[in-house]
Order: C-alpha cells, then structure tokens, then sequence
C-alpha cells in the first residue's frame, strides 16, 4: 500500500504525560512522526495535538482508535490534505551584506510573501508561512544564493474543511448522556 | 465526621481502598510506602493482607483473584526495584484485560527527578502498559485518584492502573471526603449500542448456514454466560473458545465444540475455515488464534462483538461490528433470531472429533503403556475433582495440555497467563485464585521451569496456609522450547535441558506436603492424597522427558493446516 500524508488530530486533557502517552504508540508500530505541535484549543484546559506522519490508511487507522482510547484523550481523527486547511511557519537568518550584494531584494519578498522580523548589520531574519514545499523553496533560493545561517520550521497547524469543530458537539453530547444516567 | 478530621494521607489512602470494597491486599513493604503499611497496621480487621515474597508475586496473586472472583485486584509495593519487579504483572494484566490497582510507594515529590534513592519513573515506565498511571503528589489528590482508579480498572474492558504514590502525600495531613467516581468526560467506558450494528448481525445470522462463534473472554468479563448459551441456542450455533474464554462454557455444553488455536481442537480450527458466518464474541483474534491471516476464515462473513472499538479491524477485518458489552449485545441479537436447526452442520464436526481422538488424545490421555503421559495427568485430575476445580495453570506445555484436557462444569475457572505468556505465572497466580474463591479446589499445573520462576512464593503459602493443590508436569526440559526445537530447529536442544532440585524437599522445608509420582500405577493414589483435605499440597509427576503437545498449527501457518505428529 502506497503512504499517504496523514493529519492527526487529537484533543486530550491537559495533563502530565500526556504526549509520551501518544508517542508510545508511534514508537511500538515503529512510526516517524512528521511534524508535531501542541497548543491549548479553543475549549478551555484542552489541548489540541496536530501529527503528521506518512503511512497507510490501514494503519493510521488503527493509531488513532488506539490514541482515542487512552483514558485521557477527548478525541483523535485524521484526515488527509484535501479535508484540511492548513499552514506552516519558518524562520531563516541570512547574512546581511550577502543580501545587500544581491542588489535590490523586493522581487524576493513580493515573490515569497516575506516578512521581515528583524535587521541589522550582521543578520537579517525572515519571516515565511506557507505549506512544506512553499517554505522548502524558499530556504532552496536562499541557500544558492546569500546562505542560511539558520532555519527553523514549525509543525503542521490544521483546521478541517467541516463546518464545526466536531469536539464541541461530541463533548456536550457526553455530558449530556452523563447526566442522564444519573 | 470523616470530613471535619484531618488524617494522614496514608490513612485517607487505606480508608479510600476500603471505600471502594477491597478486603484483600498483596503487598510488600518498604522505604516509600511506610507510611501505608503503618496506617494498614490498624485496619487488620478489614483488609486482609497477604505477604509475598517478591512483588512480581503479589501482582499475579492479584491477577489470580481477580479472575476467579470478578473484583479488582489490589497490590501494594515500594518504590523503585519493587517497581519494577511488579512490571510482569501488570503488562500481563493489560494483555489478559484483568482488573488490577497497582499502587507503588515513590520518594517524596521534592525528591522527583533527582535520581534519589530507590526512585524510578514509574508512571513512564507503566503508562504504555496500563490504562492508566497517575502520581499521587498532594494528600488531597487522594481520594480523587483512588476513586478514579478503581473506576478505570474495572469498567469498560477492564485493565490495571498504576498510582504512584509520593511519600510526602502519605505524610501530608488532608480532610477525608471520599466521592465514587462514575464518569470521566474523556473515556468511554462501554460504547452504546446500536440497533444497527445488532440488526446486521441478527441479518447475517439469520441467513447462515454453517455460523460457527468464537467465545473470548469478553463473555466472562461482562458476566454474559448465560446470554451466551441462549445465543448459541436459539440459533443452533456451535461455538469454539479462546484459550481466555475457558470456562465460559461448560465443557459438557453440547455446542461447545472446543479450544480455539495453535494448540487447540481440530474441528473449531478446521470449522473456522469452512463456516459462512463467523461470530467473535469478546475476543481479539490473537496471533495464536488465527495463524496466517492472509488465509484465515476468507470464505466467511465476520461478526465482530466487541467492547473495545480499537479492536475492530485490528487483525480481522469485521464485515458486521458489534461494538457494546457482549451483556447486552448478545441478548439484543438473540432476539431477532430466527430459530434454526444446524444438526447438520454440526454434524460435521464429529469426523474431525474422531480423528483427533485416535491421532492424538487416545495416545495422550489414555496410554496403557510407557512413562506418564502430560494429558493423563490432567485428565486424572480433573476427573477426581469431579471437573469442578479451578485451573490455573503456568506456561508452555502445561498450559497447553492442561486447557485441552482440563474440563469445566463453572464460569471463571481457567487462570492462565495468555497474551503476555508469562512463565512463572502459575505459583502466585495459584495463591490468588484460591484467597478469591476459598471454597473452591484450585489445581494448578506447572513444569518444573516455571515452577522455579517463583517459586520462593511457597514461603507464603506456608504463611498464609493457602490451600492451592500444585502439580508439577517434570520433565526435566523447558519442554515448550524443546518442542519447538525438535520441530523446527532440528532437535538442537539448546540450553533446554534442566537439572531439577527434589521439589518435595523443598516443599517439605516450607511445611508442605507432597508426594512424587514415577509410574502410572501410583498417580490415581497420589492424586487422592492431594484432594483429600484443602491444605496445600505439591503433587510432582515425573512425566515422558519429549512429550509433545498435538494437534499444532506452525507459526504463520493457516488454521486448516493444522498438525497431529501422526
């Protein structure tokens, strides 16, 4: 089976633990995780996990059933790029007098959309966010052309395509279930 | 009252156990958890706890009572190599989906990380084998946690927790106010049922015309016994099981056609391959169960009975899941099937029956002639105890042979170690079946390699005069390796033999009685000897050095290809 570019997404509770907890079940199916970030969602004391990997349907399958039972994860799904928004964020130092060698650099940063976030004498620091191919050409150019003295890329950060965030509903529909049975 | 007074965190902890029902404790004291041990001290009439004489022992004692009895097993050990001895057992209680709460003393929280004495990560050593581990760092977690605990390890599909409990919290003084818990928003205990799921399989059921069901544990563990007979009644169903759904059945049910597996029954195995509709029922299809995937049970519909969602389509893909307690499920099933006699169908079962009895049970069981035979060991057993006994076996061949010729007249009656494979097991695990079911005979049967795996729990069977009747199956080999190498490594034996020491000297020094059995002509005496009391008593039958354990599916091979060493 060919791998595919899989999104996870995983709501947990925000407690100690909680990413070896998802880790582990990588390492034992001997997964290489892509990209990976963690930040508090929308709902208060809940954390939103976004994982790459590549791999088979098959398998992300089974990963994310077994990353959705562990006591402490709201929920876990996937998705593939076409049910995702979705961005990137990188950082790249270049040396200020290669760049001021290369003449004018406003076709640079109309082309690639380029923030600059910081400039002196010895370094400036750009600024690009894009998908992984986007911000990979960038680095590319600037590599060939004045040098990267550092670059630093972030996770995956994804919204879907569907029209609500499906963890409200699924929450308040066990809430509501809870307090029915009692 | 209990809620004006403060008390320590370690009495807060004894009464939150006691809150939760727990009367029984294994355990072994030491540095981190003293504070516990001195609180225990005076509630002796309450819980009684039980000394092992290693923690990998008290985990599978723990393991071995909450089997028989349905309850939560409960150890209590130290921090660090306590620990971690009490590793085995609690992987084999998440492989074998056993109830158990863990708790293990750790140094005090200020202490945390500074690679302080006898301090181990526990919970991240625990977390990939639990269902959960938590740390216990502040007394007034306590209550919380234990509460939470308890309801973790028995619900849904029932597994161990770990708490992990700093020794500072022990000592803290806190309010004592003890809520149960029954919900926590991210875990979902048992999945609803939907009509859905149930119309589909009652729909392919009901159409079949060679249904053939594989009974797991999950019947057991759900407490569905008798929604399970009426199932497979009403229906006309025969039925396999799983070497965990043991028990489940009555060996003497008439649709209860066998041991699934690599070392099971011929028909059920062959059966699985020549049904329309297969039902699993609270089982995993494990790797010993269905051998090659690629080529087991194609020709069939799958139904797929489960609690556990992330079983569905783990191993097999389930053309109809039912996800829900097999308590439930079953009976919602039942009621839209259609009556149906499948005599025919069954019928066919008989042939392999015959086979298997002259190829390999004949020999096994019932040899006339040569050493003492592994099968007729258990055969004479389970007669004398009138196939009422508990079994709880080791594992390898004992354990093998044992769920193949053992019989079963009562639910929650097999105890053995069967997705972690854990030898050693048998002792404790004996020890925690009887303390669980006193009134019952518990017969457990062991080689002579396990039996010396821990075998230092012989010390607390003295102690607590736990009257577990222990067979040892010596035949100077660790005879399940053995086998394997005389089969597939071309009879290298490669450091499988053993010299043994006399077993009944050893059980004489810890004040049990015993006997040793050499030829056949003394093992229906030596047997009665064992049962005539309920005092525990070591039983060693020197059996055939090579026995083999028959019928066998090679690793990987299909479930038809099964072999009869004819």
């Amino acid at each position: 089976m060919e791998n595919t570019l899989y999104t996870i997404t995983v709501f947990s509770e925000n407690t100690v633990g909680l990413l070896g907890q998802i880790t582990i079940i990588f390492t034992r199916r001997g997964l290489n995780i892509e990209t990976l970030s963690v930040s508090p969602s929308a709902l208060k004391c809940i954390h939103k996990f976004t994982i790459t990997l590549y791999t088979t349907e098959d398998m992300v399958v089974k990963v994310v059933q077994q990353i959705d039972k562990r006591v402490d994860i709201l929920k876990a799904y996937y998705n593939t790029d076409e049910g995702l928004v979705f961005q990137e964020i990188a950082l790249y130092k270049v040396p200020t007098d290669k760049l001021l060698e290369l003449g004018s650099i406003e076709t640079l940063i109309r082309h690639h959309h380029i923030h600059i976030l910081e400039m002196n004498e010895n370094f400036v620091v750009f600024e690009k966010t894009g998908h992984y191919d986007e911000t990979q050409q960038l680095f590319d150019e600037l590599s060939n052309s004045v040098g990267v003295l550092q670059f630093i890329r972030s996770g995956r950060v994804a919204i879907t395509r569907s029209k609500v965030e499906r963890l409200s509903d699924m929450l308040d529909s066990i809430q509501e279930k809870f307090e029915r049975n009692i | 009252m209990e809620t004006k007074t403060k008390i320590t965190g370690a009495e807060a902890f004894i009464r939150s156990l006691l809150k939760e029902g727990v009367d029984t404790i294994f355990g072994y004291p030491g540095g981190a958890i003293m504070p516990v041990f001195d609180a225990l001290y005076d509630f002796d009439k309450h819980v009684n706890h039980i000394l092992t004489r290693h923690e990998q022992g008290a985990t599978h004692a723990a393991q071995g009572y909450a089997r028989v009895s349905g309850k939560v097993g409960v150890c209590l050990v130290t921090s660090g190599p306590a620990a971690t001895n009490a590793i085995t057992g609690i992987g084999d209680a998440m492989m074998d989906s056993t109830p158990l709460v863990v708790i293990t003393g750790q140094v005090g929280a200020a202490l945390l990380g500074t690679d302080a004495f006898q301090e181990i990560d526990v919970v991240g050593i625990t977390q990939p084998i639990t269902k959960w581990a938590y740390q216990i760092r502040k007394a007034e977690d306590i209550a919380w946690a234990v509460a939470r605990a308890f309801y973790i390890a028995r619900s849904g599909r029932p597994g161990p927790v770990v708490l992990d409990f700093t020794k500072n919290a022990q000592f803290q003084e806190v309010e004592f106010d003890y809520k149960p818990c029954t919900f926590i928003r991210s875990y979902i205990p048992i999945p609803d049922v939907q009509p859905s799921q149930i119309e589909a399989a009652a729909a392919l059921i009901n159409q079949a015309k060679r249904p053939f069901a594989l009974v797991g544990q999950g019947v057991v563990l759900s407490n569905a016994e008798a929604e399970l007979k009426e199932f497979l009644e009403k229906a006309n169903i025969p039925a396999g099981w799983t070497l965990l759904g043991g028990s489940a059945m009555p060996t003497n049910f008439p649709l209860n056609k066998g041991f699934l597996g690599m070392h099971g029954n011929v028909g059920p195995n062959m059966k699985t391959n020549e049904c329309d509709v297969l039902i699993a029922i609270g089982m995993r299809f494990d790797d010993r169960i269905t051998g090659d995937l690629k080529t087991y049970a194609k020709q069939a519909k799958v139904i797929h009975l489960d609690i556990d969602v992330s079983e569905i389509n783990k191993n097999v893909k389930a053309d109809a899941p039912v996800l829900g307690s097999a308590k439930e499920t079953l009976p919602a099933i039942t009621n839209l099937l259609k009556t149906a006699d499948h005599s025919e169908w069954i019928a066919t079962f008989k042939e392999y029956e015959d086979q298997e009895f002259e190829k390999v049970i004949q020999r096994e069981v019932h040899p006339t002639s040569g050493e003492i035979t592994m099968g007729e060991v258990i055969h004479r057993v389970t007669e004398a105890t009138q196939n009422k006994a508990i079994l709880v076996t080791d594992v390898g061949q004992n354990q093998m042979m044992a769920a193949r010729y053992f019989k079963f007249s009562e639910t929650r009656s097999m105890v053995t170690s069967g997705g972690l494979g854990t030898m050693g097991f048998g002792i404790p695990a004996a020890m925690g079946a009887k303390v669980g079911a006193p009134e019952r005979t518990v017969c457990l049967f062991c080689g002579d390699g396990g039996f010396q795996m821990t075998i230092q729990e012989l010390g607390t069977i003295m102690q607590e005069q736990i009257g577990v009747k222990m067979i040892i199956l010596n035949n100077h080999f660790l005879g399940m390796v053995r086998q394997w190498q005389e089969m597939f490594f071309e009879e290298r034996y490669s450091f499988t033999k053993m010299q043994n020491p006399d077993f009944i000297a050893i059980a004489k020094a810890y004040k049990i009685d015993g006997t040793e059995v050499h030829v056949r002509e003394e093992l229906d005496a030596a047997i009665a000897d064992m049962l005539k009391d309920d005092k525990p008593y070591l039983l060693v039958v020197n059996v055939e050095m090579k026995g083999m354990v028959y019928p066998m599916i090679p690793t990987g091979a299909s479930v038809n290809n099964i072999l009869l060493g004819d």
